[in-house]
């Protein structure tokens, strides 16, 4: 064995990777080698002093707790679970249970949903993960999602408008995959979230601001829709208005 | 395409929160060493667990640690990417000469240059930490993760032969430093 093999290899002697065979033939070299003999030592030290630190972090605990709250939590049932459960196992009273479940759950729900967009459309942003289909043709990103959820979000070229399509997105939101849209606005994004409502009664929009993010809300044909961005509130207002009104002119793709 | 909500399923998310959150930590810390930022660090490991949790269906090993950070690894490199197209980024090259230099310096064996100092955790630490890729992915994998070569050969997609001399290279490195650390005036 050349001192050029050894040298390499004695590392492998160190991290106990070496069968039997080339432990001994290493061994054998070193034996006979003052200077591998000293590397052999000096990583070997080296190495322990190594294992010996401490060189590990701690994930922060608001880390932690943002990974807990993008996965789906397994919740006791809830009043909206129970509900849910009543609508679906029954045919006859699920028209009255929905429409029950619209409106007990408009008052303390719709906060706390809308609180998530908002946390969704940040995550987007942080963690590189803008869209899952990178595509400005509203015909690429429809049948993306064919699959993934179990509704069909619209998707709507609005580029003519000046807000152009730039992708779309599964997300999570209410601890369920939710569809987002996304649209760009000269540096401003706009994430739209799409998912089913119970109730088929259609919404007038409503704008609010939370954390400084302005959220134009509505719902029509079963839908509900989020759009949200930083945008000011009457840009996301001409947003939603330009949206609803392809809608109705159906240039959905 | 199988028609889904199965992302949807608590009881998968609940296997999966048992299996990946205890390697919360290592992720953590492999994802400081490779990006060398705290903030950067911490958006890496949440999308490392998001996508983590979206193949999670389709995952059959290897053992998760080992799976989770080779998505981390896919995660960072988009992030280096990133950079790369900043014209801010700072320059992080490896030096055109690191796998010429030799391994050792005969200097290196007179006796006091064998006494290695016993520096604490915080400037060894800062010394990996200044090591140039791919030799600090390798030496943090092995010292800090204590992966087997095999390992790191399927998590970095290199033979175990390159990892085995990538190692080298990088203790080699880890040592030189570790020397002009101790030649700094107090």
């Amino acid at each position: 064995m050349t001192c050029d093999e050894a040298e390499i290899l004695l590392h492998a002697l160190i991290d106990g990777e070496l069968d039997a065979g080339h432990a001994r033939a290493v061994e054998d070299h070193i034996a006979g080698c003052r200077r591998c003999a000293a590397q052999l030592r000096a990583y070997r030290e080296m190495s322990k002093a190594v294992a010996g630190a401490d060189l590990r972090y701690a994930a922060p605990p608001e880390l932690r707790r943002r990974i807990e709250a993008s996965l789906p939590q397994a919740r006791v049932p809830n009043r909206r679970a129970v509900l849910r459960g009543f609508a679906f196992g029954s045919a006859v009273s699920a028209i009255a249970a929905t429409g029950l479940v619209a409106i007990i759950l408009r008052s303390d729900d719709e906060a706390r949903i809308e609180s998530e967009v908002v946390s969704a459309h940040l995550r987007s942003l942080q963690a590189g993960h803008l869209t899952d289909v990178l595509s400005t043709d509203q015909h690429t990103v429809k049948p993306w999602f064919n699959g993934k959820l179990d509704v069909a979000p619209p998707v709507i070229d609005l580029t003519a408008q000046g807000f152009t399509l730039i992708g779309g997105r599964l997300d999570y939101v209410d601890t369920r995959p939710i569809g987002a849209i996304v649209y760009r606005r000269r540096a401003h994004v706009i994430n739209l979230f799409v998912a089913q409502t119970a109730s088929a009664e259609r919404r007038a929009a409503k704008i609010e601001t939370i954390q400084g993010f302005n959220i134009r809300r509505w719902s029509e044909r079963g839908l509900n829709y989020w759009a949200v961005s930083d945008l000011a509130a009457d840009e996301l207002a001409e947003f939603g208005e330009k949206f609803e009104a392809s809608m109705k002119t159906g240039t959905a793709g | 395409m199988p028609v889904n909500s199965s992302d949807d399923n608590p009881e998968k998310a609940r296997r999966f929160r048992d299996a990946a959150l205890p390697h919360l930590d290592d992720v953590y810390t492999l994802a400081r060493y490779l990006l060398r930022d705290a903030a950067d660090a911490e958006d890496a490991v949440q999308e490392c667990y998001l996508r983590a949790l979206r193949h999670f269906d389709s995952y059959r090993g290897p053992a998760m640690k080992p799976w989770l950070f080779a998505i981390l690894r896919n995660v960072c490199r988009a992030e280096f990417a990133r950079r790369a197209s900043s014209p801010t980024a700072p320059i992080d090259d490896v030096p055109d000469d690191a796998e010429q230099t030799p391994l050792w310096h005969e200097a290196q064996e007179t006796p006091e240059a064998q006494m290695l100092h016993r520096w604490d955790s915080t400037t060894i630490g800062r010394l990996v930490a200044a090591l140039a890729e791919p030799f600090r992915e390798t030496l943090v994998l092995r010292e800090i993760h204590d992966l087997s070569y095999r390992e790191i050969a399927d998590i970095v997609g290199a033979p175990v032969g390159t990892v085995m001399s990538r190692l080298a290279r990088a203790r080699a490195m880890l040592r030189s430093a570790w020397m002009a650390e101790e030649e700094q005036p107090k």
